[in-house]
């Protein structure tokens, strides 16, 4: 483990995360983050890609990615249904609702 | 008696006798969760009256000869990111603080099928992120064996629980480790199963491609007993295997004579603890002695298995918490303006630091741009760990090693650091991404009384060997209650 944190060590401070990068990653991420945690998201994310750079070590060319450790083929079953209607008990978690529906912010201008 | 001290198996043949009632055993698990909830915390969610209208329904079905397996009316706990129809699943998210879950998992039905009495949801770290049980947004768990230390994690509250024997057995989850690890911090017993042999139907996803239900108990026995029970073929999980050799109690035998046991030299470099290292040589001793062929050899690769990890998990994370948003079920924001907003306001205030911080890493190696670089060499570098593995188990019958670096840490000291916490993951993570099966089990105490775990670790479908050896060597090692059991 020494040996790997030592790895850390020497590439520390190589990944450099543009403000913008970060800015773009929160919007994919739909997180809404402080200055403070934003600069600490930053430096967290530096040091842990300059870890993850290790990987460069290796050589994985003409190595297919595995998505999937099992050779799997698509899996099909009839559409049937079995569940009965869930619908009042799924609505008991609405954080809003009204009636049969989910209550959200108004998403379409008028 | 103290019903909670024996092993699941045995008191669910005491239940069978008649000797006791599923009742008595139910009320004997509640009243210690009550006595000892303010020590361990293994709970987030604890319902009596529900686990007693189940039991008199369990005792009923064992009475008229419906019930005859061998855990029918036994009290058992679920980790919290399991889903169980009617009773609070928390994920231990505030996020979650109020979801009821409309259906039950898979491998919870399969219990109750077979009698289980579910007494209560045991406590995690967050999203199943972490390593302590530190994460939760219930508090922390504490250690049985030393309140001033931590479980382990993620399953942490699921391992307290079993050491501190608040009930008989429990369900805990592994993507990177999280039964292994916090059972080989407890002194407990706890299998992650090869990928697909458990439905993942029910269980709240981490990183889908690597998580797997399992069982955490007293000994290798109830383990064997509990995985026959939750494994099945299901058509809800896709990824699901169907297996005709699901009957692990079959290989519950006293004889390594002949098995090949391999140490990957990769295990024992600097990092791990001195006293670890010696009680897992002198495991690896026992079972030499019992005559099994033990050698070292050169696994490879190990020091890839946890960056390559943490791109994989990250990025599954980040596809799969995306649908906590606040709309249908959970925490949402009190201010906002439009929908954009309340997501990401619900998001940011619902998630804890840790959940956050996997989010944005995920979101990040899987955006365009990076998407090459991080995540696809990521599952490159999973192909070759396989590979490795295939090689190895070319071999060996069984791999054998540490289960974490150390003991486990004082409560406190492994937050402040990230990325030195999931280096202590180092032995763990690479059998989740080869989708093997692995067994942690006590083999010894450190100096300062904390349990050792010794780790073996399988071929793809290979339980039975494990199992096997695992309870060979366990037939030379009384089982260890920790100081909690005995209040």
């Amino acid at each position: 483990m020494e040996q790997v944190e030592k790895k850390v060590d020497v590439k520390a401070g190589k990944n450099d995360i543009s403000d913008e990068t970060m800015e773009y990653v929160g919007i994919l991420a739909k997180l809404e983050l402080s200055k403070e945690e934003k600069a600490a998201a930053k430096k967290d994310m530096e040091k842990m890609l300059d870890y993850i750079d290790t990987l460069n070590e290796l050589d994985t060319s003409g190595i297919e990615p595995m998505s999937h450790v099992f050779a799997m083929d698509n899996v099909f079953r009839e559409d049937i249904v079995e569940d009965v209607d869930g619908g009042e008990d799924t609505l008991a978690n609405a954080p809003e609702r009204r009636e049969r529906a989910f209550v959200v912010p108004k998403t379409v201008d008028q | 008696m103290n019903l909670l001290s024996l092993t699941a198996v045995e008191l669910g043949k005491k239940i069978k006798a008649g000797e006791v009632a599923t009742e008595e055993a139910v009320r004997a698990s509640l009243a210690a969760i009550e006595a000892k909830e303010p020590q361990v915390n293994g709970f987030v969610t604890v319902d009596g009256e529900y686990a007693l209208k189940r039991a008199a329904e369990v005792q009923k079905q064992i009475d008229d000869g419906t019930l005859t397996g061998p855990l029918a009316g036994v009290p058992v706990a679920v980790k919290d990111n399991l889903c169980t129809k009617g009773l609070l699943t928390t994920c231990s998210s505030k996020i979650l603080h109020n979801f009821i879950p409309t259906y039950t998992a898979e491998a919870v039905r399969n219990l109750e099928k077979a009698g289980a009495v579910v007494v209560g949801k045991t406590n995690m770290d967050e999203f199943a992120m972490g390593s302590t049980t530190e994460t939760s947004a219930y508090g922390v768990t504490r250690n049985p064996w030393n309140t001033a230390h931590v479980p382990g994690g993620s399953s942490g509250g699921s391992c307290a629980a079993v050491a501190a024997e608040e009930v008989s057995y429990a369900l805990g989850s592994d993507t990177g480790g999280s039964i292994r690890q916090p059972s080989s911090f407890c002194g407990v017993t706890g299998i992650k199963p090869t990928y697909g042999t458990v439905s993942r139907y029910g269980l709240i996803a981490y990183g889908s491609s690597l998580d797997q239900i399992g069982p955490v108990a007293k000994d290798v026995t109830d383990c064997a007993a509990i995985l026959e029970i939750i494994s099945s073929h299901d058509k809800k999980d896709s990824t699901s295997i169907k297996r005709e050799d699901t009957d692990f109690t079959a290989a519950l035998v006293d004889d390594v004579k002949g098995m090949k046991i391999g140490i990957p030299k990769d295990y024992l470099g600097s990092g791990l603890d001195d006293e670890v290292k010696q009680a897992v040589f002198k495991a690896a001793k026992v079972l030499e002695e019992k005559g099994a062929m033990v050698e070292e050899f050169d696994l490879s690769l190990a020091e890839y298995a946890i960056p390559a990890y943490y791109v994989i998990a990250a990025a599954e994370a980040s596809s799969n918490l995306e649908r906590f948003d606040g709309v249908k079920y959970g925490y949402r924001a009190k201010d906002y303006e439009g929908l954009h907003d309340m997501y990401k306001k619900s998001r940011s205030q619902g998630f804890g630091a840790e959940v956050k911080r996997r989010i944005m890493l995920g979101s990040f190696v899987l955006s365009s741009g990076y998407y090459d670089a991080y995540y696809l060499k990521a599952l490159r570098t999973k192909a070759l760990i396989k590979q490795a593995f295939d090689k190895a188990f070319a071999k060996y019958d069984v791999i054998l090693g540490p289960v974490a670096p150390t003991t486990a840490p004082k409560l406190g000291e492994s937050l402040c650091d990230p990325l030195k916490m999931y280096l202590g993951d180092i032995y763990t993570v690479s059998v989740n991404l080869a989708g093997l099966p692995g067994i942690s089990f006590p083999c010894g105490l450190d100096s300062r009384g904390l349990p050792v775990g010794l780790q073996l670790i399988g071929d793809c479908f290979q339980e039975k060997k494990i199992i096997r050896a695992a309870f060979s060597y366990e037939q030379t090692r009384p089982y260890h209650h920790s100081p909690l059991a005995e209040v």
